[in-house]
Parts: C-alpha cells; sequence; structure tokens
C-alpha cells in the first residue's frame, strides 16, 4: 500500500474531540504522510473542519473543547502539557475559508509572522516577502505595490497573500480550511495549480466540499461523517472503489 | 386602498414632524445661546481674571480649570478603562463572575453623578486627604466616566472581526502580541472616541467637582494638583443662581454657557475627526 511507503508526518491516535459536553469527533486514527496532499471530504458539519483545526490547537481558543487520545507531529505529542503552542503553530501554516488578509499593507501582511519570531532586518524581510510572494504566484501581480493596502487586492488574490503570508513562517505543514469556497472557478484553478506546486515541499492538509477539488489536488483522501472517519485511502482507489457503502453515497451524490 | 394610503401619510409625517420639532428644540437652545453668548465674549472675557465675584472681568481661571480637569480625568481613566475592557474581552472567560462584573459595570453607568461626587468627597477628599482639589476631581471625575470608557471600549473591541485573532494565531503570534499588534490598531479609533465623548459629558458636570474640586470665586491659578481650581459648569451654577444679581449679569453668563459649549463641542468634534482618519487608513 502506498502509505507505508512515506514518512507519516501525523499520527493521530484514538482521538476524542469534545465542544462542551458534545461529542464532535469519534476515536479518530490517522496517519497523515509527508509531503502529500491529504484531503478531509464529507458533509457539512461532519467534522472534517474541527480535526483540522485540532492539528495547530486552533480549538484551544474556543471555550470549553476538551481532546483525548494523541495527536503526534514528527512523533511528539503536541497535547502534551510540554508543548510550546506558539512554537506548534509556527510549524504549521494555515489558510482559512474566508480570506483574512489583516488591514495592512501587502508588504506588512507578509512581514507579520517573520517579525513576530524576530527578524528585523529589513533585507532579510524583503527577501522572505519577495520568495513567498513567487511561491504563491502572486509576485508579478502586486511587485510594483507591495506597499499599498491588501484590501485593494481580488478576492483570489487575498487568498494568494494569505497563503504567502503562511509560509512567510516557514512552515512544514500547510492546513487548508475550504481555501477556495469563497473563489470564481478561475481563482480557484490557480489556488489549486498552487497546492499542486507547493507539495514539494510541504506537507498540505485541505478540507474541501467540493470532491472535484479533491480528486484535482489530493494524493489521499479521508472522508468524515458524523464525528467518525468512515474511509482513508488514496484518493484514486476512494473515488474509483470505495470500501464503504456510505463513502460511495456520498461521492456519487446520494447524499450530502 | 386609498384610506390606507391616507393613513400612511398620516402616520409618515406625524413622525416627521416630531422628529423635526426635537431638531428645532435643540437648534432652538444653541440659536438662544449663541444669540446672547457671542455679545459677551471677548479676549479680555477669555484671556482675563473675574472680578466682583464674577459679575465683571473674565473667565481664564474657569476654562483652564476645566480643562486640568478632563486632563487629569483622562490621564486617569483611560488606561484603567481601556486595560479594564482588554481583560473584559479578550481574556476573561465567559462566567457568572465576569457576568456580574459586566453588570456592575453597566449599574455604575447609572449612578447619578451627585453620588459620585460624595463618594469622591467621602474617599479622596476626606479619607485620602486630597483636600478639595485638582487630584480629587479628576480622580471623581474619573470614576464618573470609567463604565462609559469600558463599555465602549469592550464595543470597538468586539467589533474587531474574530478571523483577526485567528489569523495572527495561527501564525505562532502569542496572544499578547496578537491583541497589541492585530487588534488594538484596529479598535483604537473606537475605543478613543467612544473615551472621548465619555470625558466631554463629564467636562460639563456640577455635582461631581462641587463636592471635590471646584472654587466659587478664585482668581488664582492652580499651581498644584492639590490646588482648589474654578471650572465653567461650577462658575455658571453661581453666575446663575448664587450670585447676588444674577438678573443683572445674564450676558456673563451666556457667554460662559457658550464656552463650555464650544468646549464639549470641539472635544467631541476633535474625537470624531480622529475616527473618522484612523478608519480610512484601516478598513476591512
Amino acid at each position: 500500500m502506498a502509505e507505508t511507503e512515506n514518512k507519516s508526518k501525523v499520527h493521530v491516535d484514538k482521538m476524542d474531540f469534545y465542544y462542551g459536553a458534545v461529542q464532535a469527533l469519534f476515536n479518530i486514527n490517522m496517519d497523515i504522510a509527508e509531503k502529500k496532499v491529504t484531503a478531509f471530504i464529507g458533509p457539512s458539519g461532519c467534522g472534517k473542519s474541527t480535526f483540522l483545526r485540532t492539528l495547530n490547537r486552533m480549538n484551544d481558543i474556543i471555550d470549553g473543547t476538551r481532546l483525548e487520545g494523541k495527536v503526534m507531529i514528527d512523533n511528539s505529542d503536541i497535547y502534551s502539557p510540554m508543548t510550546d503552542v506558539v512554537g506548534l503553530r509556527k510549524k504549521i501554516g494555515m489558510i482559512f475559508q474566508k480570506s483574512n488578509p489583516f488591514p495592512k499593507s501587502i508588504y506588512d501582511n507578509i512581514a507579520y509572522g517573520p517579525r513576530i519570531h524576530g527578524v528585523k532586518d529589513k533585507n532579510k524581510l524583503m527577501e522572505i516577502v519577495e520568495s513567498c510572494l513567487i511561491k504563491s504566484a502572486l509576485w508579478d501581480e502586486v511587485k510594483d505595490r507591495l506597499d499599498t493596502s491588501a484590501m485593494g487586492l481580488s478576492g483570489g488574490q487575498q487568498q494568494r497573500l494569505c497563503i504567502a503570508r503562511a509560509l512567510a513562517i516557514n512552515p512544514e505543514i500547510v492546513l487548508m480550511d475550504e481555501p477556495a469556497s469563497a473563489l470564481d472557478p478561475k481563482s480557484t484553478l490557480k489556488i489549486e495549480d498552487l497546492i499542486n506546486e507547493l507539495k514539494k515541499d510541504y506537507t498540505i492538509i485541505i478540507v474541501t466540499h467540493n470532491m472535484q477539488q479533491a480528486g484535482r489536488v489530493s494524493d489521499y483522501t479521508a472522508f468524515f461523517y458524523e464525528g467518525h472517519l468512515i474511509e482513508f485511502g488514496a484518493t484514486g482507489q476512494i473515488f474509483t472503489k470505495p470500501n464503504q457503502k456510505q463513502t460511495e453515497d456520498y461521492i456519487t451524490g446520494r447524499f450530502g | 386602498m386609498n384610506n390606507k394610503r391616507t393613513g400612511e401619510k398620516i402616520i409618515y409625517w406625524t413622525m416627521r414632524g416630531i422628529t423635526y420639532s426635537v431638531v428645532l428644540f435643540i437648534a432652538y437652545i444653541l440659536f438662544d445661546i449663541l444669540i446672547n453668548g457671542l455679545p459677551a465674549i471677548s479676549w479680555d472675557f477669555i484671556t482675563g481674571d473675574p472680578e466682583k465675584s464674577g459679575a465683571e472681568g473674565g473667565i481664564f481661571p474657569a476654562i483652564l480649570g476645566t480643562l486640568l480637569l478632563v486632563v487629569g480625568t483622562i490621564v486617569v481613566a483611560l488606561p484603567l478603562g481601556m486595560f479594564s475592557a482588554i481583560y473584559l474581552t479578550e481574556y476573561a472567560k465567559q462566567s457568572k463572575f465576569t457576568q456580574s462584573i459586566r453588570m456592575a459595570i453597566v449599574t455604575l453607568a447609572g449612578v447619578p453623578s451627585i453620588v459620585f461626587g460624595l463618594f469622591g468627597l467621602g474617599l479622596f477628599v476626606i479619607t485620602l486627604d486630597f483636600g478639595s482639589s485638582l487630584l480629587a476631581g479628576s480622580l471623581t471625575l474619573a470614576c464618573m466616566v470609567l463604565p462609559t470608557i469600558i463599555v465602549s471600549s469592550e464595543e470597538a473591541l468586539k467589533s474587531v472581526p474574530k478571523y483577526m485573532r485567528e489569523g495572527s494565531l495561527a501564525l505562532g503570534a502569542t496572544k499578547w502580541e496578537t491583541i497589541y499588534k492585530n487588534v488594538l490598531p484596529y479598535a483604537l479609533p473606537g475605543m478613543l472616541t467612544g473615551s472621548i465623548l465619555g470625558v466631554g459629558r463629564a467636562a460639563g458636570e456640577t455635582a461631581p467637582i462641587l463636592l471635590t474640586a471646584a472654587a466659587f470665586f478664585l482668581p488664582e491659578l492652580p499651581t498644584s494638583v492639590f490646588d482648589q481650581v474654578m471650572a465653567l459648569p461650577y462658575h455658571l451654577y453661581i453666575l446663575a443662581t448664587q450670585h447676588p444679581e444674577a438678573q443683572k449679569i445674564l450676558p456673563m453668563q451666556y457667554g460662559t454657557a457658550l464656552v463650555l459649549l464650544l468646549l464639549v463641542v470641539g472635544l467631541n468634534f476633535g474625537a470624531i475627526i480622529f475616527r473618522i482618519r484612523v478608519r480610512k487608513k484601516y478598513k476591512w
């Protein structure tokens, strides 16, 4: 099987997750491969975004959430009391469903992370800004107006700016929470091309509503339903001959 | 059908009329103060000392006193209010305890100003032995405007979308870095404007300073925070009700009222212009 050939970057073991008294995820076990694209699919409310957010502990900022079991990244338990959450998040970039550029200049948006992590040198910052904008395929469109507000960019450009901003902290993993759901088809395609480009260097995990998208960009696909991981495997296999009836029903559009 | 339309029209014109009459009322007050106050205002009136218990001369000590009280109030209340608001919106968990803190703040906003005056008299003037002074008056006014500052600062902080915080945290910023770099800059205009509007109202209050800071007649400028000061609202109160020749010195009263009005309106106007300018810079 393909999974065994790849190095596992994220290892999830018997994980349960609760919002207060409500259990949102049930006994999740999963290995996510390094420098591959893994897609999470499933109907709204199935827990795929919640799961994504457990991987960089973004759920911590919601009052009353609780996690049981283990989430290991590079063999260290990220929910152990010893974990430095800030250091963890520095290792993991995140792209949100709604592009969220800060109301600052394009330059300041990308320099935000590096500055927080102590980069002060102007030349070094400019180097980071340029290389991240090139990686996110935005450089040619914005190189002459780096000091103008990021709010003046189009929706697709804003999302690519957010990708550049996430890359600027030099992460190993990039989490994407429906990154193209608010974009037009052309911008969506650009983001998908970008994902294909980025997986050379980063482990990418993407939540998507769009099954064609999962098919186009991902190497592995996980199907979630009502907080359970129903099926997980190579994308080709999941889409052509799923083992579970629920997966097949969802993929063929019978529900969800 | 026709009847219905007539009904609509009657309601529309009634409401329109009521709204206009409110405006008319305010316009009349402003007009009255302007017409009667302007002739009294001169360079000597603004820069001179009062003479004959305020019947003649100027009102400079009262203008300065009010300005100093405003500055003192801002210096004390702004940091206290802003940090409380940051704690309540960004750090405190939603619990019975924080809810009761909020309730207390809202209740505090409804306490009559004379009660704040008595409180200031008891605590600052007598117990802490500041005497009737600029310091005691500023502290008393600060207590009075704290609820306004906290509530408007909380609103301003809440209006910064959650995704600004998430975006920053996801980049590995700590909570305080996130607040300081990616929440406060956008909330600050709203926090300051709300606060200054609150302070503007305090500048016109008579009751709190009556008991804690204001002198009846003091044609000398304060030299330390432990000095008594004259203040415009109190001076106006004295001229209008306590002066033996109140009727004869009407122009002095109008002049004082106009200066006080201009001061407060100027403060509010400044706050609003500031907000518009900063808003343009940080638009999302």
